[in-house]
Parts: C-alpha cells; sequence; structure tokens
C-alpha cells in the first residue's frame, strides 16, 4: 500500500567516523599484522561497499594473544579492585563520548538502523561498562564469599549481531573481576571492537589486558582450545555452542554459553491489541530479527487471530526498509550474503512446507543484503519455521485456545531462551511466566535489556547468565 | 551385615537376608536385566548380591523422574522443605541399620560409622532449611533504569543425574543428592558401584517419607555402564559427574554436550566440610520476568 507518510531522507552523517584503510590484530596493546600475514575484507552489508582490510588472525596469533593476556594477569588481577573500577569507570566515559562515532560505524559495518545503534546499542555499551565498573571493588559483597578470586585468561567468541553490545557484554564483567581477555569478533563486524582498542588506549588500560583478533571459525576454535585459556564465553549457534562444550570437555576450563532461541510470544485475548502489536514488531524485527531471543513464535488466542493479524498487517505496512543510515529507517540490511541465503532457504521450506506467507509491499534497494519483514500464517508446530532459529526478519504465527495449550507450545521447543506474554491480568502473567521454560520472559513488553538483569537461556540455549550480579560467577573462581 | 553373617552359623535362628532392590518410580523392582553382582565388605566378605542396573533401568528411570518433576517442582518451597526434614526423621530411626551398613562398606569401626551416620542425618536436616531460603539469597529483583519491575528467580533445571561418589557411600551420597532435590529437581542416583548398599537401603528411607515417587530414583552397578546412557539422553537436563574417574568424567561430559546439559565436573570435595550453596545452584537456572511498571513523564501519568 502507497505509505501515508512519505519522509524526506535523512541521513545520519558519515563524516563523525573515520575509518582506515586497514585495521590489525590488537595484541598487547598494539596493532599488529597477522603472524602468517592473511587478511580478509569487512563489507557494509547495505551497500556490498568495502570498509577496510582487517588482519585475520590464526593460530600463531592466538597463541601470541593469549600468551599477552596471561603476563598481563599478574599485574591487573593484584590492582586493587577501586583501580580497576577506575578503567571501567573510563571506558565507560569514553564509549559515551564516543558514542555517535560508534553508532554510525556499527551501522555501516553490521547493516543495522542508525536508530537502534544510538538508541539502543551505544547506551547499553557504555551502561555495561558503567555497572560492572561499580562491582570491581565489591566483589566481596557479591554473595561468592570473601575475596572472590578470577579466573585467569578470559577466551571470548561473539557474534555479529550486536558487535559491540556483545563486547561489552564479555569484556565488562571480565576486567571487573580481575581477568583478561582475547576476543574474537565475528569476521563480518570486526570494526567496533577495533575502535573499541582504540578506546582501551586512550583509557590508559595496561597493555594486554584487553586483546582483539578479529578472524573465523578457526581462529575462534584455537582460541577455545588454547590450554592457557581458564574461561570460555561464546555467544552464537547452538550447533557451534555444542561443539565448544565438547572440546572444553575434560578440562579446568569454566564456560558460559549463549545460543539460539525460538522465543514464543503469546497474545492472549484480553491484551491489549495496539501494545501487542509493538510488542509483537518489536519482537520479531528489533535488529532485522537477527537477535537470539527475537519473539519469531507468535502465539495467538485463537478468538482474536483475525483482528491481531490485522492490526499487525497494517502496521508492518508502515515500516520503512533501507538506508541504515537514515533515522527514518525501520528494517536495515541483512548483515551477509550468507546469512540472507540461510533465511531464504528458511523461508522457502516455510512455503514448501503449506505455510503461507505475506510482505507489506517492500521494495528492495538493488545492492546489498535485504529481506522484506515477513510473517507466515497456517503454521504448525512440526513446521521448520516453527522449530529451526532463521535469526531473520520472519515471524511465523501460531494460534491456541487455552493458556495451557499456550504454554504447551511455547515450551515446544529445543530452545529456552525468551517468550512474551501479553496480557491484562496479573495472574495470568503470573502463572504463565511460571511455567514457561525459558530465561528471560517479557510481560507486556519485549526485547528489553538492562546491565543489571541476567539474561540467558534454559535447555539448549546454552548454560549461564549474562548482566547482573549473576553475571559475575562465570568469570571467578566459585 | 557381618553380624547377620555370624548368627548364620548358629542353629536357633536363621537371620533374613534383605533382596537389595532398585529404587524407581517409588517402586523397588529389581534390575529388568535380571542381573546381580557380589557386594562384599572391605575385607573382602560377601554382604548381598545387589543389582546390576542396566540401560533400559537408566531409561525408565528417567521416564520416572520426569513424570515426578512437574509436581515436585511446582511444589511450595516450605512443602518440599518439610519432606525432605521428614527424610532426616526417617534416616533418624533407621540409623543403626545404616551405621551397620556404612561400617561394612568404607571399613570403618561401630563408632567411626555413627559419627558418619550422624553426619549424614545432620547433613540432610540442614539442605531441609535451605528449600525455602534459596530463591532469596540467589534471586531478587534488578534495578532496571527503565519503567519496569522485573524479577530473577531461580528454577530447577530438570532431571539430574547424579553419579554419587565412589568412597563416600552415605554421607557423599547424601551430600550430592539433597542439594539436587532441595531446590525441586528430580534426580536419577547411581550408587557408589563398590558399596551401594547404604544408597539401596536409602532409597527404602525416601519410599516412606513422603517424597512423592520418582522424585529420587536409585540405581545399583557398574557406574560407566549406567552413567553411559544418562549422560546421552535427550530428556536428562544435568548431569553430577562426582563419581566419575576423570577419563569416564571426558567420556560423559562430551556425551552430555549433546543437548547441551548442565554439567558438574568431579572435583575434590570434603565431604565432612560444611557445603557452601555451589551444589544447588549448579542444578539452578535464573528466570528473569519483565513487566512496565507505567511511568511519570513530563505530562504526567501513564497509567
Amino acid at each position: 500500500m502507497a505509505s501515508a507518510f512519505e519522509y524526506a531522507p535523512a541521513p545520519e552523517s558519515r563524516s563523525v567516523v573515520d575509518i582506515a584503510p586497514s585495521y590489525g590484530l590488537f595484541i598487547d596493546g598494539e596493532f599488529v599484522e597477522a603472524a602468517d600475514g592473511k587478511v580478509f575484507k569487512t563489507v557494509s552489508p547495505a551497500t556490498e561497499e568495502v570498509l577496510s582490510e582487517i588482519a585475520q588472525a590464526g593460530e600463531a596469533d592466538v597463541d601470541r594473544a593469549v600468551r599477552a593476556a596471561r603476563k598481563a594477569f599478574e599485574k591487573w588481577s593484584a590492582l586493587p579492585g577501586a583501580e580497576r573500577a577506575k578503567y571501567l569507570f573510563r571506558i565507560a566515559r569514553i564509549i559515551q563520548e564516543r558514542s555517535r562515532e560508534l553508532a554510525v560505524l556499527e551501522t555501516l559495518d553490521n547493516g543495522k538502523p542508525i536508530k537502534e545503534t544510538r538508541d539502543a546499542d551505544l547506551p547499553l555499551v557504555a551502561a555495561h561498562f558503567f555497572y560492572y565498573a561499580g562491582w570491581a571493588d565489591k566483589l566481596d559483597h557479591a554473595g561468592f564469599g570473601a575475596n572472590p578470586r578470577p579466573l585467569g585468561v578470559a577466551g571470548q567468541v561473539i557474534p555479529w549481531n550486536f558487535p559491540l553490545l556483545m563486547l561489552a557484554w564479555k569484556i565488562a564483567p571480565a576486567l571487573a573481576t580481575g581477568n583478561t581477555v582475547v576476543l574474537k569478533p565475528a569476521e563480518t563486524t570486526p570494526l567496533s571492537a577495533l575502535f573499541f582498542a582504540d578506546i582501551c588506549r586512550q583509557a590508559g588500560l595496561p597493555k594486554g589486558v584487553v586483546n582483539i583478533l578479529p578472524g573465523y571459525g578457526d581462529a575462534g576454535a584455537a582460541l577455545v582450545e588454547h590450554p592457557d585459556v581458564d574461561k570460555v564465553a561464546f555467544t552464537g549457534s547452538t550447533a557451534v555452542g555444542k561443539a565448544i562444550a565438547r572440546q572444553v570437555a575434560g578440562t579446568d576450563k569454566k564456560v558460559t554459553l549463549e545460543l539460539g532461541g525460538k522465543g514464543a510470544n503469546i497474545v492472549f485475548d484480553d491484551a491489549p491489541i495496539d501494545q501487542a502489536v509493538e510488542g509483537i514488531v518489536t519482537g520479531i524485527f528489533f535488529n532485522q530479527g537477527q537477535v537470539c531471543c527475537a519473539g519469531s513464535r507468535l502465539l495467538v488466542q485463537e478468538s482474536i487471530q483475525d483482528e491481531l493479524l490485522d492490526s499487525l498487517k497494517r502496521r508492518l505496512s508502515t515500516l520503512r526498509l533501507g538506508d541504515p543510515l537514515d533515522k527514518n529507517t525501520d528494517i536495515g540490511a541483512i548483515n551477509s550474503a550468507e546469512q540472507l541465503s540461510r533465511i531464504t532457504t528458511l523461508v522457502e521450506a516455510g512455503e514448501a512446507e503449506g505455510a503461507e506467507r505475506w510482505s507489506p509491499a517492500c521494495e528492495l534497494p538493488s545492492s546489498g543484503y535485504w529481506f522484506a519483514p515477513t510473517l507466515f500464517t497456517n503454521v504448525t508446530q512440526a513446521h521448520t519455521i516453527a522449530r529451526d532459529e532463521i535469526f531473520g526478519p520472519v515471524l511465523s504465527v501460531l494460534s491456541f485456545r487455552t493458556p495451557d495449550e499456550a504454554v504447551a507450545k511455547a515450551n515446544n521447543s529445543q530452545y529456552g531462551l525468551s517468550a512474551g506474554i501479553w496480557t491484562e491480568k496479573g495472574s495470568r502473567i503470573l502463572a504463565v511466566a511460571g511455567k514457561l521454560r525459558a530465561g528471560v520472559i517479557w510481560s507486556n513488553t519485549f526485547n528489553k535489556f538492562d546491565p543489571t538483569s541476567p539474561f540467558g537461556g534454559y535447555k539448549e540455549s546454552g548454560f549461564g547468565r549474562e548482566g547482573g550480579r549473576h553475571g559475575l560467577e562465570a568469570y571467578l573462581d566459585v | 551385615m557381618s553380624e547377620k553373617n555370624e548368627k548364620t552359623d548358629r542353629f536357633d535362628r536363621l537371620s533374613v537376608f534383605k533382596t537389595y532392590k532398585l529404587y524407581v518410580g517409588g517402586k523397588f523392582p529389581r534390575s529388568e536385566s535380571g542381573r546381580v553382582y557380589e557386594v562384599s565388605d572391605t575385607k573382602g566378605n560377601w554382604l548381598a548380591n545387589a543389582p546390576l542396573s542396566s540401560r533400559k533401568d537408566a531409561r525408565d528411570a528417567v521416564v520416572a523422574a520426569r513424570k515426578a518433576f512437574g509436581g515436585w517442582s511446582g511444589a511450595t518451597a516450605y512443602n518440599r522443605g518439610q519432606i525432605l526434614y521428614r527424610v532426616a526423621e526417617m534416616l533418624e530411626g533407621r540409623r543403626e541399620q545404616f551405621v551397620r551398613e556404612v561400617a561394612d562398606a568404607e571399613g570403618l569401626s561401630k563408632s567411626k560409622a555413627a559419627a558418619v551416620v550422624d553426619a549424614t542425618i545432620d547433613r540432610w536436616v540442614w539442605y531441609a532449611g535451605w528449600t525455602d531460603k534459596i530463591a532469596q539469597v540467589v534471586g531478587g529483583g534488578n534495578p532496571v533504569a527503565g519503567p519496569f519491575f522485573n524479577l530473577s528467580t531461580p528454577e530447577p533445571t530438570g532431571v539430574v543425574a547424579v553419579l554419587a561418589p565412589q568412597e563416600s557411600s552415605f554421607l557423599g551420597l547424601v551430600s550430592v543428592v539433597a542439594p539436587v532435590i532441595a531446590t525441586g529437581n528430580t534426580a536419577i542416583v547411581i550408587a557408589s558401584e563398590r558399596s551401594p548398599l547404604p544408597a539401596l537401603s536409602l532409597g527404602e528411607v525416601l519410599a516412606t517419607s513422603d517424597l512423592p515417587g520418582g522424585v529420587v530414583n536409585v540405581l545399583s552397578g557398574r557406574t560407566a555402564e549406567i552413567a553411559a546412557p544418562l549422560a546421552s539422553h535427550q530428556d536428562v537436563n544435568a548431569i553430577d559427574l562426582a563419581g566419575a574417574d576423570d577419563v569416564l568424567a571426558k567420556e560423559l561430559e562430551i556425551a552430555a554436550a549433546d543437548n547441551l546439559k548442565r554439567v558438574l565436573r568431579p572435583q575434590a570435595v570434603d565431604y565432612s566440610a560444611t557445603p557452601g550453596i555451589d551444589r544447588m545452584t549448579a542444578f539452578l537456572e535464573t528466570k528473569t520476568v519483565w513487566h512496565p511498571t507505567g511511568s511519570l513523564g513530563a505530562s504526567g501519568s501513564s497509567y
């Protein structure tokens, strides 16, 4: 349908960020070339423009970085907590100062709308460092006994969907507790982590405390396997998570895994429809649906299904897809050609299995990686699109009649990361929330995050929690 | 038991031997395999024939534990505490039996075995008191930077396979079983391979303690043989490897990765020391529930 709102382009300026033509690995406080001289290119998914050439870490580089981190650990862990706290507070403040630059950078490298990097990612990144900074000198009071000790060198592997936010989730608690870090960002989004290296430099962080190794899965595997890594933290796919769990078996390595999800967003017949529609949109179209806790399964009570779907389709028709740097853009680009093809394959499976596909009229840009917001009706629990994580802007709609049926369907998943409940009845919220096997449950809201709040999954969505007091445990010898 | 053997030498009265059986789903089956193995004391004297459990027994135990999970995890923490305390009462009543069994199993003098049994009963009482406190200690409200109410609560992870310690046949056993069920999980316990009798007798105590059938299931036999199907079982949520050696532990941890079971690796534990809360938190998930609170903006109330 023709939009009632025609907006003039309102692009954010790229001039606030200065991307160098090439970057090295960040090891022991220096940018260095990869040992074998390998490089790879990072592109803007919205335009396929090459943004920069990045040194590609290999096994030798992992070893070098772990040794630097081990060396730094001695002094860093011996530092009084109050001093470590001050470094983290500095980092938080520098992130706040440079947040516009980082937001534009993240949008360029990841493809997500500037609205989201500016208003969601960056404020949360700064908040995480600020929150964990305050823990550094209060660990005796965190509930893990007096004087809990750091583990040593943390090997951290993060995904491309929230590059800087995932970095913050991993690095802030690791440093606060006195560990040193070797972090591997995803190969499609290495830039913000390298800019973070510069922030560490500005903050005067001692050499070797944070090391950044852009690279592919082989570098991640080498990091996980390195005998001198004491702690492994991974966010990413369940398949890789299982491989890591096997890799660390029989070792002393402590592990936390934040893996996939297939979140159920349950709308009861007494829910405020307009609010629920907004929540459904946030649940599945935030970050182009490339969110492990996305509300990718909509469970709607049968009696309001038609009304809700009408409202939802009307709302989807007003979403603006296009230039991620445009401040009015709601839906940006898919992160990579590879991810786009994965989404396309699963959506084709949905059609082949008989589900009904719908998208609003939506023009896709001619270059870059794009996928229109999509919803499937006539979906059953047996459908691939109701079981597998799509990690894209694709919503599968199922219906239910009773609360018990909603709970049974919601829990019918190998995953258990998130869920949503929409109802005006408080007792129903509490009863249903109690029965759902998921680590995060949003009632009458969705996709809210906060550094004080533990986040993580049940079942095959992984183990351990990030955020809050609980997030400290992963980095302490307790 | 050795006492029993002595009595067999007398002509006036023959003592009654006990047929030790498994404890699964609140019932006392023999192993479906029909196999038994000889259990002897530390001097090599025969004590009894214990069931040699099979893979099928392990799978049956998982079914029983899963069936019991909803009721047990859904019971109030107060109720669970009452039932666990009742277990301690029953243990106290059978104190003499356990002293005999522990003495035989571990080659301890009567008085040392008595001290172990007393510590075990006290350990059970300690955990009975935890059921309604652990949520307050490890859960709580989070001060979110926004108009939301948000609460983190610990919940049991589900069905837990427990490889009881090999050496400490009773105190060690209770030290690994009680924390698992105190928090609302259900358990499949593999008794010490060499000394399974106290564990099998514990089953009898649990059966008479208001503990719903299936909450604890006790299997005896070869630890490695029973543990393998549990570690790879898709309906088991966690595994405590206390009773595994390094080689077996690694093997089981790899198998457990298949459905991302929570794994508690074997570690050096002094079972006589007061335990921390780690054995409870290892089998808890944290659930965080959010709700908007409404906010007072510049234009006034939004609620």
